[in-house]
C-alpha cells in the first residue's frame, strides 16, 4: 500500500503492523522462550547489559517480540523499564566477592588465586559446524562436562601492585549520579561515565576503544585482570538499618586495565620550563611514572565491552587534544535507544522543513546567475 | 587433517600473493608491504598476519614451533598450533633447535637461531610513526620521504620530560639506515637479536594487514641518542627459581601460597634445556 502524505497514514500504519506479524511467525517452527534464554545466553547478556535491566525473562521475550533485532528489544525493555520505580540503591558492591567463573590476568602468568578461563570463545578455532545443520546435533548432554560448583572467590591482582606503591589511585567517594534519574552535566563524574558507558551499545564502546589503541587516542592497555561471576545484591534493611537483605545476584564482567602514565607535575614540568626559555636542561625535576587503572564492569559475559570500558574511562580521565578525551564526544552518542532513536527519525516526512531547504538553494542559485 | 579444507586452510592463490609480499618484504627490509590480508578462523588481532605467513610458507617437511610470551604452552600458541597442525600435518616440536619455522608472539627465542630457520613474529601495530602520526597517508609518505624529525622530536620530548625514552616494549629500531620499523612488542631485551642475525624474521600484521621483513645480516638499531644509549630491562641480580638461568629475559610472578615474588624464564624451552641438559647455548643477539 502506498504511503502517502500525512493523511491517509493510519490505514497504512495498521496494514504495516499487520505485516511485521506475519513476518515475525514466518515457518513452522515456533521459537519457544527457554530456548531463547538458555541457548542464545550472551545475546540476551547484550541486551540486559544496553538496557539497564536484570531479567532474562523479559529479555527473551522483547527479542522474540523484534524478530532478534538487539536493539528493538533494548527499546522494549527501556520502555518497560520506565514504568517501574527505583525503591531502593543498593549498597556498595565490592566485586572481590564476586564467585568466579572465569578470571585472567594478561600482566602476570601466575596470580594468587589462580586463572581460569572458564566458557570462552577466545581459544575455539571459528571453523563453521556443519553439524548442526541437523538440529539434534546440539542436544547431547555432556555428561563428564560439568559445570563447576564450588564457590570460588579471589582478591584483586592490583592489590599487589597497590601495595607496591605503583598505582596512581584517584580516591572518589561521592555520592554516585543516577544516570537514569538525573541528567549530566560537564563534566560529568565518574560515576555518571561509568554508568553511561556500561549501558552504552557494545559495538560503538568497541569501535571507540579500538580506535584509542590503535592510534586516535594512543594508549596501551594491559589487562591486570578480567573476571567473570556472580554478584550478590544487597541493600539496608528498611527498618533495621543495621542489617542487609540480599535482593538478588547476576552474573558480570569486570576488568580492570593498567596503563603507564606520567604523574602531573605542572610547575616542574622540565619542558614547559625549557619552553619558557629557562635553561636547556632541566633534569632535577623529572616528572616520574606510574600505573593508572581503567574500570570496566558490565552486565553478563561480555568481555569485550568490559575491557573497551575500562579503556575509555582512563582515557576520559588523561587531558589532550584526542577524540576520545572528549567526554561529550565519547558519552553523549553511544545509547542503544538515542543513537537509533534519532537515526531513525530520519524516517519521518521532512516535508516542511525541506521544503525551506529547498528554498534557500534556489534562492542561492538564483542569486548568482 | 581435516580435508575439507586445502593444505595450510589458505586457497593457491591467497599463498602466492601472501608469499609475493613477502618476497618484496625481504627485497626492501623494513618497508612495510601491504597485503591482501585475508580472514582465519581465529580472532583478527590474534595473530591473524603471522599465521597468514606461516601457512603461506609451510611446506610438508617443515617443523614447526608455536610460541606466546615465550611458552609453547600458552593457551594462544597451543590454539594456533593445534589449528596449523590441523591443516597441515606437520610435525610439531618445543625444541626451538629442532624447528624449521616458528611463529611467536612478543618473543624472540633466547637460544641463537640459524640461517636455515625461519620466525614469524605476530604485529598488532605495525606502524611506528604512529605515536607522533594518526593517519596511514601522511605516515606512508613520511617513511617514503625519511621525514623521521617528528619522530625523533617525540623521543627527545620524552627524555626531557620523564628522563628516559617511555616505549617499554616494541622498541622501534632503524633498519639498514633507511626505514623505522617497529620490532613487534618483543621486550628491549629482543632487540639486539635482530641484528645481523643468520635468521631469517617475517613480520605480519592481519589486522593492518601489513608485511614486513629483516634478512639475515642486516644491520638493526634501537633508536636512540648518543647521550641516551638504548637500554635494555634490567634482569642484573634475578636469576630464574626453576633453572637458575642470569642474563635472559624473565617474567616476575607472585607465589600462590607464599606471596613473594619470584622469577621464571620467559623462554620456557630454553629454561627446559638449562635444567635437563645443565649445559651451555648460545644465546641470540649480539651488541657489536
Amino acid at each position: 500500500m502506498a504511503y502517502v502524505a500525512v493523511r491517509g497514514g493510519q490505514d497504512a500504519i495498521k496494514k504495516s503492523i499487520e505485516l511485521l506479524s506475519l513476518y515475525k511467525t514466518r515457518g513452522s517452527v515456533n521459537i519457544e522462550l527457554e530456548a531463547l534464554k538458555n541457548r542464545m545466553s550472551l545475546l540476551i547478556d547484550k541486551i540486559m547489559s544496553e538496557a539497564g535491566l536484570i531479567s532474562e525473562d523479559y529479555a527473551a521475550i522483547a527479542l522474540k517480540q523484534s524478530e532478534g533485532s538487539p536493539e528493538e528489544a533494548v527499546f522494549l525493555l527501556r520502555a518497560y523499564r520506565t514504568t517501574l520505580s527505583r525503591n531502593y540503591y543498593s549498597l556498595p558492591i565490592d566485586c572481590e566477592e564476586m564467585f568466579l567463573l572465569r578470571r585472567i590476568s594478561s600482566a602476570f602468568k601466575n596470580v594468587t588465586g589462580g586463572q581460569y578461563l572458564g566458557p570462552t570463545y577466545d581459544y575455539t578455532h571459528r571453523l563453521l559446524n556443519f553439524n548442526l545443520k541437523d538440529d539434534k546435533a546440539d542436544d547431547i548432554t555432556l555428561d563428564d562436562i560439568q559445570e563447576q560448583v564450588e564457590e570460588l572467590k579471589a582478591g584483586r591482582v592490583t592489590d599487589l601492585l597497590r601495595e607496591e606503591g605503583l598505582i596512581e589511585e584517584k580516591e572518589d567517594d561521592s555520592e554516585p549520579l543516577d544516570i537514569t534519574q538525573f541528567p549530566i552535566n560537564f563534566k560529568a563524574p565518574r560515576s555518571a561515565r561509568l554508568q553511561t558507558l556500561t549501558r552504552a551499545e557494545s559495538g560503538y564502546i568497541n569501535g571507540l576503544a579500538y580506535a584509542g589503541i590503535r592510534g586516535f587516542g594512543s594508549c596501551h592497555p594491559t589487562i591486570g585482570e578480567l573476571r567473570t561471576g556472580y554478584i550478590k545484591v544487597k541493600i539496608q534493611h528498611p527498618i533495621y538499618k543495621e542489617e542487609n537483605i540480599i535482593v538478588g545476584e547476576f552474573l558480570a564482567t569486570e576488568v580492570e586495565s593498567l596503563f603507564s602514565e606520567e604523574l602531573e607535575n605542572d610547575e616542574k614540568d622540565p619542558l614547559k620550563i625549557m619552553q619558557q626559555g629557562k635553561g636547556d636542561k632541566a633534569d632535577t625535576s623529572k616528572n616520574s611514572l606510574t600505573l593508572g587503572i581503567g574500570y570496566g564492569l558490565v552486565l553478563g559475559r561480555n568481555d569485550n565491552k568490559a575491557i573497551s570500558m575500562s579503556i575509555l574511562d582512563y582515557v576520559l580521565e588523561t587531558e589532550g587534544d584526542s577524540i576520545l578525551q572528549d567526554e561529550e564526544f565519547v558519552l553523549l552518542h553511544g545509547d542503544c535507544l538515542e543513537m537509533n532513536g534519532f537515526i531513525s527519525h530520519l524516517k519521518l516526512p521532512h516535508y516542511v522543513t525541506f521544503q525551506s531547504k529547498l528554498d534557500r538553494v534556489r534562492f542561492s542559485k538564483k542569486e548568482r546567475e | 587433517m581435516d580435508n575439507n579444507y586445502n593444505f595450510a586452510f589458505l586457497d593457491e592463490t591467497a599463498k602466492r600473493s601472501i608469499r609475493r609480499a613477502i618476497l618484496k618484504a625481504v627485497a626492501i627490509p623494513g618497508y612495510q608491504v601491504p597485503f591482501g590480508s585475508r580472514e582465519l578462523p581465529i580472532g583478527r588481532g590474534w595473530g591473524t598476519g603471522g599465521l597468514q605467513i606461516t601457512l603461506s610458507i609451510i611446506g610438508p617437511k617443515d617443523i614447526l614451533k608455536v610460541i606466546d610470551q615465550g611458552s609453547d604452552d600458552s593457551v594462544n600458541a597451543v590454539s594456533i598450533r593445534e589449528f596449523i597442525k590441523e591443516c597441515t600435518d606437520v610435525e610439531t616440536t618445543e625444541d626451538t633447535e629442532k624447528a624449521t619455522l616458528i611463529q611467536t608472539r612478543h618473543r624472540i627465542p633466547e637460544e641463537k637461531l640459524k640461517k636455515d630457520q625461519i620466525l614469524v613474529l605476530q604485529v598488532p601495530l605495525p606502524e611506528p610513526l604512529r605515536i607522533v602520526e594518526e593517519r596511514e597517508a601522511i605516515t606512508k609518505k613520511m617513511h617514503a620521504e625519511m621525514d623521521y624529525a617528528p619522530m625523533w622530536l617525540a623521543l627527545y620530548e620524552n627524555i626531557v620530560r620523564v628522563g628516559e625514552i617511555e616505549i617499554a616494549a616494541d622498541y622501534p629500531v632503524m633498519v639498514e639506515d633507511r626505514y623505522i620499523m617497529n620490532p613487534s612488542p618483543i621486550p628491549r631485551y629482543d632487540n639486539n637479536k635482530l641484528n645481523m642475525s643468520e635468521n631469517l624474521y617475517l613480520f605480519g600484521a592481519g589486522r593492518e594487514k601489513k608485511i614486513y621483513a629483516v634478512p639475515p645480516y642486516t644491520k638493526i638499531e634501537s633508536l636512540s641518542f648518543e647521550d641516551y644509549p638504548f637500554r635494555v630491562e634490567d634482569m642484573s641480580g634475578k636469576s630464574c627459581f626453576l633453572c637458575g638461568a642470569e642474563n635472559v629475559y624473565m617474567d616476575e610472578f607472585f607465589d600462590d601460597k607464599t606471596g613473594e615474588k619470584l622469577f621464571q624464564c620467559s623462554d620456557s624451552d630454553y629454561c627446559k634445556k638449562l635444567r635437563l641438559n645443565n649445559s651451555k647455548y648460545e644465546l641470540g643477539g649480539s651488541l657489536e
